[in-house]
């Protein structure tokens, strides 16, 4: 589930965002806690707390006094804004490279991906 | 908190723990991790007060631990010998520890035997290596002690019984938290569970730092030497090696995404370091 690349946190933080956008998680719906988490992944309780409390601060989750984790009802668009910016500095122009490396020309990606319209 | 100041342990006129100082916040998972004779026993026996320290304190927010009945009590320390008479039988040895543990689950105790596999009217004498130590994992869990130090408690257990004991130990630890301080040097398959690592190196503190602070710290970067050597230049470096003109740096330092995609554009993959290995190069670098 988790590997080295970066801290477990951020990895968590990441993993969540993903099933808001994936649609997984819905608004408004409940999170695991963070026990729950930490038993189901084998990690330790205060990591998994720091995921979580990464999530709240950038406004993806919201707590609920006594009661848990909730999807913010605004998370799904707010993360879809700051990925489809993204999208074409962290997706689009590393493929550029690598088709410039192995000499594919921008012509015939076009016509690749007229094909999967 | 438990505080540890300029605490030395010698052996003769051997040091073994060189003036430690470390500040532990109670309730957190610690690993203690450090080569063979980095200090490690020695340091965990002042801690448990089963070692009176040539200098230096131990405090258990802020009582002096030492030949201290109360924070005794509270501790619970559990080394390679168990401390129990060999001819006893499990049941005996699990009977003893009711009775001293003023924390202890006998119906918690029951379930981690049956899940160990052991035996209860076996000798202590006839145990395997590996049960010798899950008895010990036993103790040192039923016991719920506010401060728990297992020490290599893993020793001679199959992959299965050590599964078994990482999943009881954080279930335990979730339903009860307290103090645990785990020393191992299965650090690859554990390092998860720990909150906070100390790294020992010749009776020295290399090392105190959050666990997960620890991860994406480092980066390996392989590719074409000048290519590397333009990259790594003046970023601290724990360990290289060559072949042909390939060359692969490990680095104490973080890259950013940017610095990344600038990297791979040159012909350069990176790749994680781990908490292992991050371990020995920064053990091996200390040797240096």
């Amino acid at each position: 589930m988790f590997d080295d690349r970066s801290p477990i946190y951020l990895q968590i933080a990441d993993g969540i965002k993903n099933d808001v956008l994936s649609g997984a998680l819905k608004e408004d719906e409940q999170v695991m806690s963070t026990n729950q988490y930490a038993a189901f992944y084998r990690i330790n309780p205060a990591t998994a707390a720091k995921g979580f409390a990464q999530l709240v601060e950038e406004g993806v989750l919201y707590k609920k006094r006594g009661i848990g984790m909730f999807v913010s009802p605004d998370a799904r668009e707010k993360l879809r804004a700051a990925r489809r910016e993204r999208f074409f500095t962290e997706v689009v122009d590393p493929m550029l490279a690598e088709a410039r490396r192995v000499g594919i020309a921008v012509d015939e990606i076009v016509r690749h991906l007229g094909g999967a319209r | 908190m438990i505080e540890l100041r300029d605490l030395t342990v010698r052996y003769g006129s051997a040091v073994a723990v060189d003036d430690v100082s470390l500040d532990l916040p109670t309730g957190k998972i610690y690993g203690l991790l450090g080569r063979n004779g980095s200090g490690k026993t020695s340091l965990l026996s002042a801690l448990a007060s089963y070692r009176r320290p040539a200098r230096g304190t131990v405090r258990f927010d802020g009582a002096d631990a030492f030949e201290n009945p109360a924070v005794m009590r509270n501790t619970c320390f559990i080394r390679d010998s168990l401390d129990v008479n060999d001819s006893e039988r499990v049941r005996g040895v699990l009977g003893f520890a009711s009775w001293m543990r003023p924390g202890w689950d006998a119906g918690y105790a029951a379930r981690l035997v049956e899940v160990f596999e052991l035996e209860p009217r076996r000798r202590i004498s006839a145990l395997s290596r590996g049960q010798r130590s899950a008895l010990g994992v036993v103790l040192g869990l039923a016991s719920r002690a506010p401060l728990t130090i297992l020490d290599e408690t893993y020793l001679g257990m199959d992959a299965v019984a050590r599964s078994n004991f990482y999943r009881e130990l954080l279930a335990d630890y979730l339903a009860h938290p307290r103090t645990i301080i785990l020393s191992t040097h299965l650090i690859e398959e554990v390092a998860d569970l720990f909150e906070r690592v100390i790294i020992l190196d010749r009776g020295r503190v290399l090392l105190h730092e959050e666990a997960d602070e620890l991860r994406g710290r480092g980066v390996t970067v392989t590719g074409p030497a000048a290519a590397v050597g333009d990259f790594a230049g003046g970023r601290p470096v724990l360990g290289e090696q060559s072949l042909g003109g390939v060359r692969a740096v490990t680095l104490d330092w973080r890259p950013d995404a940017a610095e990344v995609a600038r990297g791979e554009a040159a012909g350069l993959t990176f790749g994680p370091v781990g908490l292992q290995e991050l371990f020995i190069h920064l053990t091996l670098e200390a040797a240096r």
